[in-house]
């Protein structure tokens, strides 16, 4: 027993010194508004829209505004934070993370694994290109924050079959300018990161590894997992909100204003 | 008989203890873990690859004129589909090489014909190529979160199979070989440019 609480202790360690961003907490519901974007009844507002969302669908929609990216580009930070807070459910991976960095002007639907299919990459920019940059543009943040949410929310209430076809509208109706980053500049910026990153933090995450526990060989041989052990509790019963440890892979889009 | 077969039993719990200490179980574990990774990394490559026809084709219709670069695009995309890195080949370094410069290949390409398509505002604001775009963008963005996840499950891995206690078991059962990082870089990469004036 005492075994089990101290592996966990050292998971929880390890974790946080793997994490190299630092993410605002979870507060125990769906809108974090770190960056005060937001006034208490929008949030508010917001926070039963996404409760309802997720009461109807099971899938889990979470707000989140970050006052400082510390120089991360939204998407490393997107899944990041997904993971950390483990947004949608264990098995499912059906979570979506709307989030907004001011400082940055960047915005960022990140979609889990398992809503990809439904909230596909080129559609989740339509959404953004012209729901919520034409808003943030103008200095409207909770109406574009929450007209984002209401176009997601519509989105992943559709059957399969509507979400396809509704993707192939997408496709062919006309929209505005993109204007995103040049891609070959994003591309060569991940490069870096990846060779920095893995040369930075990767060498300390390996410590987790070597703790040596005897594992039983019956036991839950879950040790070299890179899903598992993510985001807590689930659900916990209190009436407060928490991720049920759903993962992400780069799913969505972004933009800038 | 029976007292024999007590005493087996009761040698038996520390024995397998003993033996789940040496990474019997723990070695596996990371290396199908890694093994798993790899599997999204060459997927998420794959999903690229299936958007270049698509693409090449949209920026045929309005640039013709950038033949060379669309030739290119598809003859990298003709070489890095067809180079492949089994998982049990991920322990040698030279396969996971050719294919990341296979790779290498296909994203230059890439990155050049989406800089000439800054020529074309008619095809910049074309709702088809936007559409490929974001996959586009959206598929380097997996790949790059996959190798990363690939790195990670590789460290943890190779962190196991050369530490104590896990270390012996790795060398007495499975004779574990050190698997391959995946960097991602361009070919030629570690040469220094040459500067001719």
């Amino acid at each position: 027993m005492i075994r089990l609480v101290l592996a966990l202790w050292l998971g929880v360690m390890a974790l946080s010194a793997a994490m190299a961003q630092d993410f605002p907490k979870a507060n125990g519901t769906r809108v974090v508004d770190a960056a005060g974007l937001l006034t208490p009844d929008v949030a508010a507002g917001l926070d039963q829209r996404l409760a309802a969302f997720e009461k109807a669908t099971g899938r889990q929609f979470v707000v989140a505004t970050i006052p400082d990216l510390q120089g991360y580009p939204i998407e490393d930070y997107g899944y990041r934070l997904g993971r950390s807070w483990g947004i949608g459910s264990k098995d499912k991976d059906d979570g979506v993370l709307l989030i907004v960095a001011p400082k940055d002007r960047k915005v960022r639907i990140e979609v889990g694994y398992g809503l990809e299919p439904y909230l596909t990459d080129a559609y989740s920019s339509v959404i953004i290109n012209s729901v919520i940059i034409p808003k943030f543009k103008a200095g409207d943040f909770p109406g574009g924050i929450s007209a984002g949410v209401d176009a997601v929310i519509d989105q992943l209430q559709l059957t399969p079959q509507e979400a396809q076809a509704r993707m192939a509208a997408a496709q062919t109706s006309d929209r505005a300018d993109h204007g995103g980053a040049p891609l070959a500049l994003l591309f060569w910026g991940f490069v870096l990161l990846f060779i920095v990153l893995p040369a930075l933090f990767g060498r300390r995450r390996g410590r987790r590894y070597r703790s040596g526990m005897p594992i039983i060989l019956w036991g839950p041989g879950d040790w070299g997992g890179g899903h598992g052990g993510w985001g807590g509790g689930s659900g916990g019963g209190f009436g407060g909100f928490s991720g049920g440890g759903g993962s992400f892979g780069g799913g969505g889009s972004s933009g800038s204003w | 008989m029976t007292s024999f077969a007590r005493r087996l039993g009761l040698g038996l719990i520390p024995a397998a203890l003993a033996l789940s200490g040496c990474g019997l179980n723990s070695v596996p574990t990371a290396e199908e873990n890694a093994k798993a990774k790899w599997a999204n990394v060459q997927a998420d490559y794959q999903r690229r690859a299936d958007l270049v026809p698509n693409l090449v084709e949209t920026v045929k219709g309005y640039a013709k004129q950038e033949q060379s670069v669309l030739v290119q695009v598809t003859e990298a995309r003709a070489k890095a589909t067809s180079v492949q890195v089994r998982a049990e080949d991920l322990s040698d370094p030279d396969k996971v090489r050719q294919f990341q410069q296979a790779q290498g290949q296909l994203s230059q390409g890439l990155g050049r014909l989406l800089a000439s398509v800054e020529a074309y505002p008619d095809l910049k604001s074309n709702a088809n190529f936007l559409a490929l775009q974001s996959q586009l963008e959206g598929t380097e963005n997996r790949i790059n979160i996959s190798i990363k996840d690939y790195n990670e499950a590789v460290q943890a891995y190779n962190t196991t199979i050369r530490t104590f206690p896990d270390a012996v078991g790795a060398k007495l059962f499975y004779g574990a070989e050190p698997m391959t990082p995946y960097e991602a870089t361009a070919p030629n990469a570690d040469r220094a440019p040459q500067v001719k004036f």
